[in-house]
Parts: structure tokens; C-alpha cells; sequence
């Protein structure tokens, strides 16, 4: 198809560029300077999608950021991208878009009965529709209501393109580079300030773009702000939000106009902009007036009808009407009859005014004291109804196929308000405009209601001069202004014409004035109720056109006038942003950092199954030729330890160097016992409470000197004890001579376990005597091994004679290397996480399931631990009679009585049918085989010897498990001191 | 979007920082009893204005420090270390 409504000369398009695009599968097209909505004009595309709930037709509304309904799918494949507004979307060769929200096809939607039982679709329909049956929710009602919901569909691809952060710093941004910003820019430049201009279009000069009389300055200023070295343009970039201290966010399409990104660029940039200053020259939206079939296809915006004609040589149909409210909607009028569309008639609820005369004298048919009481057509605009202000009921018909409207102009105030200003009701306007500033922003030209091509650039050219001397720069001699005209905007009030049919206030969410007063009829009366109630003013739009007019019409209902009503708050986004433009770089691999122990090649080139702990990787288990499956794995490195010997990476525990003359005081301090009394060269298990008395974390802790201590805690709890240990060192005693270092890298560990560990170490290790006698356990010296400085600790986890052995992280693997050629005629065995998980349970150590930040020491077994001398943290509180009851749930053993059926972590204790505690953790034993576990439950001790049953509703199993101790291995801890 | 004059650092973003709380409560002394430590971890003042804050530079130097900041328009006025007494205006 022929781009029959393109003007053959005039606008910012590019006509000797022409570029192909599809929209639902046909092929049109367009030029370059083109948004899609302007070329699907230029081809007389005018129905575009269906709407939200009703299915109804929908055409393009408006020719900018403020579009409810022209929304679209983008693209294919994976890069589909939903709900695009086609009236921003600039347009590429090869472009391919699809309308949304219809079932067959879009002339002709299924979906569109929904239409017929409007009157039972109301505001509140699903609170009140989908209430009963019950067990109907789940089941029934939430798979339709998602079916039905929702426009656009997400690609369900991965994002094949990828996105950017990046921070930028400057004495003043200006915010929108229309006339206000152009000159802000300017004025704000020539003082020599760090000025970004951020501009969401891809042209800049906003309205001056439709004036071809100012391109020269439009021109000019583009030339100056270019040479002026410090000064950054950044269009295609939409300033989204508004924060604390000059934080402002924005989104920069970098290559959203082209097919696809350029190798190694990103598409889209997410800025953080630090602005000492800002100048918000946002602009204005002419707002909708709420009549019946505002919605229909051929109805949209005077400026937008302006825009195509001026901007991109685009008649928006061949017969028009107009319907203002204000002098300054008609220019439209001219621009459209220059373009050779016939003005059919001009419809305003005035008497008379300057521009009805101008109008008059054009020739155009002017009816004053009218409105438009509904729109004929189906899919398309056929005829707009016309009666007297006033009068109800439908008027007579003037055959048009585009109807333009305006009621007015809404200052974008968003940015002003996010920054904190309260906004205040301009009277004239009948429209909110800035307050004043809470932070160091300033709102220039249309966004504060200053409008007109001449004087807006006048007050932006002040506000950015203003701008740039608070940020501490002299003010430069004056820029050159544009002149222009200054048109009346102030709008005669009328919000809504009231008749028969669907007067929309928010086309996007099909909210109709009706939907407003019926929100009010419920007791949704505040304005932040009703917008939640009707979804008023919640689509990607965030009601730019409409937004006000539904305040309106909620105030009249209220009695009460719009300035009282107010709007709802206006938070981030200002426009839809990309979910990937928010993640950044911060996806799959990227999303967190992989922490590896020094020992990681070790481990992979032994072919280790990896588990996850936090961010570390560490081997779960190290399968061989010839295991079953997994439990086999871990079971023959389990059994190694417990009959032979096994070496285990333990580097991922946390390690953190105590050190002053306080120490020892500040140990016996965090620490629930007492580490003051430790000899030099010995370790003691410590237990570490929070201050409300629940246990914190657990691990072994070493006296290297007097005034040095060796801290070791929990993998998880690393970090956590190392900022609970600094904190209180600040905070509540800060008297103590003491200093924390974190050495988790700088120390590799390995664990070597089992009967034969002694041998093992002995051949590894040189310049220490390991006898049991003169190395006894809980013994600590350096050593040498494998001829390199080393720490050797005879402390056990896994309840065997064990040793830990720790060096610089850079020797871990040839240590680890010696350690198995020392232990091979043994028959080392490498275990893992797994093993070492079966081993602890076994011997009935506890770990993370059961420090799980709501267990007490009692309830842990470890109760005669707490030192009765002397504060610690959590001492007092873990007194509290909740803390200290006998019957809270308690530390126990359990075992399977089938030694075959399995019991799980997370299954409850079932005593006389009551759920009295849970397992926490669960394995299969090497000693006595069959499955065990760990457990807490009430009144524990004195089930000791009794069946109870493992109940996991969710797998429908039901295990009778028997009560033990939970030290039932080597119970008198032989093994450990042999 | 916080900056905070880190007296060792310089200033920083608020994502290098821990926030920890109203540093204008202390822990109380080995003869506190129940009530005096509940008091200590679970009642804060909460305030509408100033108030004195513990921020950890966990992405810097990892010190504790006092931040003077305002709970409504988030303004940080004055930083000092651990050991210094910051004034809350109005108080």
C-alpha cells in the first residue's frame, strides 16, 4: 500500500529514505524520521489494537511518551518486546509489529462480548464476581482471569541483547530539550557548568519541531550546545524518576531504532545521574475530555493531529473535527486544513474567543457553546454527534473520520513531584503545576505552566542561568530567544460530557467516568482508592492524558473542588523502562559472583559434583567408576573416614584474626564461654549467642599468643560474625584495645580424618612431634608441609581422630597432593560436603539446620556452655522464662525403624498425633546402616526409646522413626583423643 | 540514592553502606537487667527529623560510623567516627 496520507513535502522526515515495515503480517512503508504511528498514518492504519477489558477498537490516541493505546508487540522471536507504544517506537527498516489483546483477528474480536457485559464488568467486578466457590479460586476463576488479562505477550525467550549501567555527574541537567530546555541548556553551557541535556525523543526541539518558522533556532541551539565542550546531549534517553539528594534515573535507548544492537553495544543504557542542580522543562499533555465513544478509532489528541500534519507530513484523516476547550488547541485545526484535510467543524463550549474568530475567518465551521455528545463508527470513525453544552442526549451527526480533542494542557509534573515538591492548582490552567522546590530543581516552560514556544524558552533560558550560579558559576551574557506567539491556554472547564454509552478517563484501563463515581458510591472516595479500585491511571501510560479528568470527575461526585481531590502520588517510572535495562549486566553468570577455594582445580580435575554454599562452590562428592549412584559415593567416602582415613577442603569456614591487648576480654565477651582461661597453643569449641539470647554461630577458636586469638565460624555465617564482632567493638566498647582482620582467602584448610589420619600427617608434616601425647587433641602448632609454613590443629567434626591442617592459601594444592600420596597406602579416600554432612549427623554435631536463628543453647544441648560468671552477649536475654522453658523442643536423635524407608529433613514429629517438633537434618548412617537423623522435639529427652512417626504431608509419608541420643556415636569420644 | 562523606574514604554511595540502626542507644552494662537489655535491641525512637545512625562502610573501610541524617528528606548533615558525639539539631 501507498503511503497515500504522507504530504509530498514539509516535516522532519527523510522521504528519499524509504523503509519497509510489517504490521500484523502486511507489508507497508514508511521514512526515515518516522515513528510507527506516523507511518502506519501515512498508510491509513488507524485501528491499532484492542483494549483491555472491553476488547474494544482502539486507534493512536497520541503522537508521544503519553500513549494509552497504541501498544504493540516489537519485533519477533526472542527480542519481542510487548506493550511498545507505537507513537515512540522509531521506525527501522525491516520493522515487524503485531497489534495485541484479540482472539481472531483484530477487526474481529471474540474477546469483544465482553462489550456486551460491560454492565456487569464495572470497577471492583472481580472483588465482588469471583468470591464463591472457595476451592473455585485456584482452579477455576485465576487461570481464566490470567488468560484474559494482560495485553502484549512476553517473548518467554531469553533477552538475546544485553544493557549497561552507568553513572554520570554534572552541575546541571536539564530534563526535556524542547524550547524551555534548549535555552536552559544554553544559558545553563555559556556559564562553562557541566550540563546534560536528556531528551526521550530522538529529535530534539519538542513542540518547536512542529514550527517551521523556529528551525533556524532550533538549529542554532543544537549548533552551540554541540560545541560547548562540556556540555552532553543525551536523546533517546528518558529521565524516569526523581530521587533524594539529586539522584535522578534515567534510560537511554542506545539502539532501540535499529534491527538489532551493533556487536559489543549495549541496547539500552540505565543512567544514575548526580545533578548538583536540575531544570525540568518536561513539557505539557493536552488532556482527553471524557464523552461517550472517546475511545473509537479516529479520535485522538488536537497537538497529535498537529504533530503528524507538521512533523512528519502525515494527514491524520480527510475529514476532521475539532473539540477545544482553549484557544491554543487551534493551531491543529490550520495545520490539518494546510495539510488538505477538511475541517468539518470546530465544536467549543465557549461563546466566542480570538481564535473562534480566526477560525470563522478561515472558513472553518465553528459551532460555540457545543460538545461532542458521541462518536459514530465501528473499527473506524465515521461521524461525531454535536449538541448544545448542556442539553443531554445525542445531537446531530457531522460526518468526520478524524476527531480531534483537547481539554486542556496537564504540566508534566512527575520529576517535580517525585523530588518532593508539593504540587499547587493553577486556577486558570485548571491544572497542577510545581510547588515549591524541596530539593535543587526548578521547573522551566510548560511543566510549570508557562507556556508558548517564546516565553517558555524565555524561562528556560532564566532557569538554567539560575541554575548554573547555584551550582556556583558566573552567569554568562544572555542567549538569543526565539519569538513566537504566545497562544491562550486556558481551557473553559469542561471535564465530561455526560450521555449515554462509555466516557473513558483512562482509555488504557477501560475506566469510564461511570466506573470514578461508582468507586466514589462504594466508599472508594480518596483519590489513592479509587485510582486502585477502577485501576485508574495504572497502565504503562500512568494516566498522562487522563489521569486529571478522572480526579474530576471523582471531585464532582465528592462535592468538592479537584485542587481538594488531588492526584495519586507519582513515583517511578514516569514511562514503561525495560526489565533489562534494570537488571544490567547483573544477569545469568554476572548475577553473582562464583566464590572458589584455593583448592577448586583439585577438586574439578578429581571430577567433584558441585554443591552450592552461599556463593561457594564447594564438592559435594567425588564420584568413582563403579558407585551405584550418589548415596554410594558418599557412603565410600564416609566409610574411608570411619575406617581409614579422608581429606576434606574445610577453606570456605571463616577465619578471622583477633588481636590486642583486649582480646581475650573481648572474647569472653561475644563468646558464650570463656576463652580468657585457653592456654597458648589450644583450641576450644565456642558458641556465639545474639542478643536476645538465640545461638548465633559455633566454631573452634585458637590461642596463638597471648594476645592473639584464631577464630574460625560457620561457611554461612562468615561475614555476619565478622560485622556483629566489628559492631560491637564500635559500639559498645569501644574502651577495648583490640583489631579484627578477615583471613577466610589468605588461609586454604584441608580436614584429614579417620584411624589412620596420625600417619597421614606425620609423613606430610615436618618440625612437629604429632604423638597423641605430645599433639593431644584440641592442640594447635605451626609446622611445616611439604616444606612450606603451616598450621596444624587436632580438632575433629566428623568424631574421628582428625587433624586440620592450614597454609597459605598458594600451597593448598601441593599440600593437598602430598596429603593423598601419603594417605594412598592407607586408601585416602577425598570426601565432600555430603560425607561430611553424614559424618557430623552421625556423631550428632550440630550445623546450620539446627543454628537455625530460632534454637537457644538448651535446646541445642549445649546449656552448661553458658559461663555463670562474667557478661557475654545474649546472656541476659537467653534468661527470659520463654528462652529457658524445659519444654521447648530439643536437640534428639532419630532413626528410621525400617532401615529402608528414607526420612527427610522438614518432616514433622508426630506424638499422639500432634506435630511436637521437626527433623532437621537427615542422612543414611555407615556404622548401623539405615536412615538417621537429627531432630528437634519437645520434651526430647523423655521420648528417648520411644517410636514416634515422621510425618511429610506434602510426599503423603508416614515413617516410625525411634527416639535416640543424639551422641550415640563413640559416645565417650575415644576415637577422637586415640 | 544516599551519599555518605566517608571520613576515611571520602564520599560514597549509599550501596558501599550497612545500615545499622539508632547509634544513640548503648548497650547496657554487665548489671543490666531484662527490661534494660529489651529496651536496648528492640525500642527505637523512630523520629520524624535528625537522627544519629550507625553505617558500616562494608564496601570501604569497614568502620562503624555516625551518620546525622534526616528520616524525611533522607539529607545526611555530619559523619564522625565511632568515639565522637554528634549533636542532633533541635534535640
Amino acid at each position: 500500500m501507498s503511503q497515500r496520507f504522507r504530504l509530498p513535502s514539509g516535516g522532519h522526515v527523510d522521504r528519499s529514505k524509504r523503509l519497509s515495515f510489517t504490521f500484523d503480517g502486511r507489508a507497508y512503508d514508511g521514512h526515515h524520521g518516522d515513528t510507527l504511528a506516523a507511518a502506519l498514518l501515512a498508510n491509513g492504519v488507524r485501528l491499532v489494537g484492542r483494549s483491555f477489558k472491553y476488547h474494544r477498537p482502539r486507534g493512536i490516541f497520541s503522537a508521544g511518551a503519553e500513549e494509552p493505546n497504541a501498544l504493540v508487540e516489537l519485533r519477533d522471536g526472542a527480542r519481542r518486546e510487548p506493550n511498545t507504544r507505537a507513537t515512540v517506537a522509531e521506525l527501522f527498516d525491516g520493522l515487524a509489529a503485531t497489534s495485541q489483546n484479540h482472539r481472531g483477528s483484530l477487526a474481529f474480536d471474540w474477546m469483544a462480548v465482553n462489550g456486551l457485559l460491560a454492565p456487569w464488568l464495572g470497577a471492583g467486578f472481580y472483588y465482588k464476581t469471583f468470591m464463591w466457590p472457595a476451592s473455585f479460586w485456584e482452579r477455576v476463576y485465576e487461570p481464566m482471569i490470567r488468560k484474559a488479562a494482560g495485553l502484549g505477550r512476553a517473548s518467554g525467550l531469553p533477552d538475546p541483547d544485553h544493557y549497561e549501567a552507568a553513572h554520570a555527574h554534572c552541575d546541571v541537567l536539564v530534563v526535556g530539550a524542547g524550547a524551555a530546555g534548549l535555552a536552559a541548556a544554553r544559558a545553563a553551557g555559556a556559564t562553562g557548568a557541566r550540563v546534560i541535556l536528556a531528551e526521550q525523543d530522538f529529535l530534539l526541539g519538542g513542540d518547536l519541531l512542529n514550527e517551521p518558522g523556529l528551525e533556524v533556532w532550533r538549529q542554532e541551539s543544537i549548533a552551540a550546545l554541540e560545541a560547548m565542550p562540556e556540555v552532553t546531549l543525551l536523546p533517546r534517553t528518558t529521565v524516569f524518576g526523581f530521587y533524594d539528594q539529586g539522584v535522578l534515573g534515567a534510560v537511554e535507548r542506545v539502539a532501540d531504532h535499529l534491527p538489532q544492537p551493533p556487536a559489543h553495544t549495549a541496547r539500552q543504557r540505565y543512567w544514575t545521574i548526580r545533578a548538583k542542580e536540575v531544570v525540568l522543562a518536561t513539557g505539557a499533555h493536552e488532556r482527553i475530555i471524557a464523552f461517550p465513544g472517546n475511545d473509537r478509532p479516529g479520535v485522538m489528541l488536537a497537538g497529535a493531529a498537529r504533530t503528524y500534519a507538521r512533523r512528519y507530513g502525515v494527514r491524520a484523516g480527510e475529514t476532521a473535527a475539532l473539540f477545544a476547550t482553549q484557544d491554543a488547541a487551534y493551531d491543529a485545526a490550520f495545520a490539518l486544513a494546510e495539510a488538505g484535510t477538511r475541517i468539518a467543524a470546530i465544536i467549543d463550549p465557549r461563546g466566542d474567543s480570538a481564535a473562534m474568530q480566526r477560525a470563522r475567518e478561515a472558513g472553518f465551521t465553528v459551532k460555540p457553546g457545543c460538545v461532542v455528545t458521541g462518536t459514530v463508527g465501528g473499527n473506524a470513525l465515521r461521524g461525531v454527534e454535536i449538541g448544545a453544552v448542556g442539553s443531554g442526549g445525542r445531537g446531530d451527526a457531522v460526518p468526520a473520520d478524524v476527531l480531534m480533542v483537547s481539554g486542556g494542557w496537564n504540566p508534566a509534573v512527575h520529576l517535580a513531584s517525585m523530588s518532593g515538591s508539593a504540587l499547587s492548582w493553577d486556577e486558570a490552567l485548571l491544572a497542577f503545576v510545581p510547588g515549591a522546590a524541596s530539593q535543587h530543581e526548578r521547573s522551566a516552560g510548560a511543566c510549570r505552566g508557562v507556556n508558548g514556544i517564546g516565553a517558555a524558552a524565555a524561562d528556560g533560558a532564566a532557569a538554567g542561568q539560575a541554575a548554573a550560579v547555584a551550582a556556583g558559576f558566573a552567569a554568562a551574557p544572555a542567549i538569543t530567544l526565539p519569538e513566537a506567539p504566545a497562544p491562550d491556554h486556558r481551557p473553559y472547564e469542561l471535564w465530561e460530557v455526560k450521555g449515554r454509552g462509555k466516557a473513558f478517563v483512562d482509555i488504557q484501563d477501560d475506566v469510564t467516568a461511570n466506573d470514578i463515581r461508582l468507586a466514589h458510591r462504594e466508599g472508594y472516595s480518596h483519590i489513592e482508592h479509587a485510582k486502585r479500585y477502577t485501576t485508574h491511571a495504572m497502565g504503562t501510560d500512568q494516566g498522562k492524558v487522563g489521569g486529571l479528568v478522572g480526579a474530576a470527575v471523582l471531585a464532582e461526585a465528592r462535592e468538592e473542588p479537584v485542587a481538594k481531590v488531588g492526584l495519586p502520588r507519582f513515583r517511578p517510572y514516569t514511562s514503561p523502562v525495560a526489565w533489562g535495562a534494570i537488571a544490567g549486566g547483573e544477569v545469568g553468570q554476572h548475577f553473582q559472583p562464583v566464590r572458589r577455594t584455593a583448592l577448586h582445580g583439585v577438586h574439578e580435575a578429581l571430577g567433584a559434583v558441585w554443591m552450592d554454599a552461599g556463593i561457594w562452590k564447594r564438592p559435594a562428592y567425588y564420584p568413582k567408576a563403579g558407585d551405584a549412584d550418589a548415596w554410594a559415593s558418599v557412603k565410600r567416602e564416609a566409610r574411608a573416614v570411619r575406617e581409614r582415613v579422608g581429606v576434606c577442603d574445610v577453606s570456605t569456614l571463616g577465619k578471622i584474626v583477633v588481636e590486642g591487648p583486649d582480646a581475650a576480654t573481648f572474647l569472653d565477651r561475644v563468646y558464650a564461654n570463656t576463652f580468657s582461661t585457653l592456654q597458648v597453643g589450644r583450641a576450644r569449641y565456642g558458641l556465639m549467642l545474639r542478643e536476645d539470647g538465640i545461638v548465633f554461630d559455633d566454631g573452634t577458636t585458637t590461642r596463638l599468643g597471648h594476645d592473639r586469638f584464631f577464630v574460625t565460624t560457620t561457611t554461612a555465617q562468615a561475614g555476619p560474625v565478622m560485622q556483629h564482632l566489628e559492631f560491637h567493638l564500635a559500639s559498645a566498647w569501644p574502651d577495648l584495645d583490640v583489631s579484627l582482620a578477615s583471613v577466610t582467602d589468605q588461609w586454604a584448610a584441608m580436614s584429614i580424618a579417620g584411624p589412620k589420619a596420625r600417619e597421614v600427617v606425620a609423613a606430610v608434616v615436618t618440625g612437629l612431634d604429632v604423638s597423641n601425647e605430645a599433639f593431644p587433641f584440641m592442640a594447635v602448632a605451626d609446622c611445616l608441609a611439604t616444606g612450606v609454613p603451616a598450621r596444624l590443629f587436632r580438632i575433629s567434626f566428623s568424631g574421628e581422630l582428625a587433624y586440620e591442617i592450614a597454609m597459605p592459601a598458594g600451597y593448598a594444592a601441593q599440600v593437598w597432593r602430598a596429603v593423598l600420596a601419603a594417605g594412598a597406602p592407607h586408601g585416602i579416600e577425598p570426601y565432600g560436603v555430603e560425607a561430611l554432612g553424614l559424618l557430623r549427623i552421625e556423631k550428632g554435631h550440630v550445623a546450620g539446620s539446627e543454628l537455625n536463628g530460632q534454637t537457644t543453647a538448651q535446646d541445642l544441648g549445649l546449656g552448661r556452655m553458658l559461663k555463670k560468671k562474667g557478661d557475654f552477649i545474649g546472656r541476659v536475654l537467653a534468661q527470659r522464662p520463654g528462652m529457658t522453658d524445659p519444654s521447648r523442643p530439643r536437640l534428639v536423635g532419630l532413626r528410621s525403624v525400617d532401615p529402608a524407608r528414607q526420612i527427610r529433613a522438614g518432616c514433622h514429629l508426630i506424638v499422639d498425633g500432634r506435630s511436637q517438633g521437626w527433623i532437621s537434618s537427615a542422612t543414611q548412617s555407615v556404622v548401623d546402616p539405615g536412615w538417621i537423623g537429627l531432630g528437634l522435639l519437645r520434651d526430647g529427652e523423655t521420648h528417648i526409646g520411644s517410636v514416634i512417626v515422621a510425618a511429610n504431608p506434602l510426599m503423603g509419608e508416614e515413617v516410625p522413626v525411634k527416639v535416640v541420643s543424639p551422641h550415640g556415636y563413640d559416645a565417650e569420644n575415644l576415637r577422637v583423643r586415640a | 540514592m544516599l551519599r555518605i562523606p566517608c571520613p576515611h574514604c571520602g564520599a560514597r554511595d549509599e550501596v558501599e553502606f550497612i545500615y545499622r540502626g539508632d547509634a544513640t542507644v548503648t548497650r547496657p552494662g554487665p548489671d543490666g537487667d531484662v527490661g534494660a537489655f529489651h529496651d536496648y535491641l528492640y525500642l527505637r525512637r523512630n523520629p520524624r527529623g535528625w537522627q544519629v545512625e550507625w553505617w558500616q562502610h562494608n564496601g570501604g573501610c569497614r568502620t562503624f560510623l555516625k551518620v546525622l541524617r534526616h528520616t524525611v528528606t533522607h539529607e545526611v548533615r555530619a559523619v564522625a567516627t565511632a568515639t565522637e558525639t554528634l549533636e542532633v539539631p533541635g534535640a
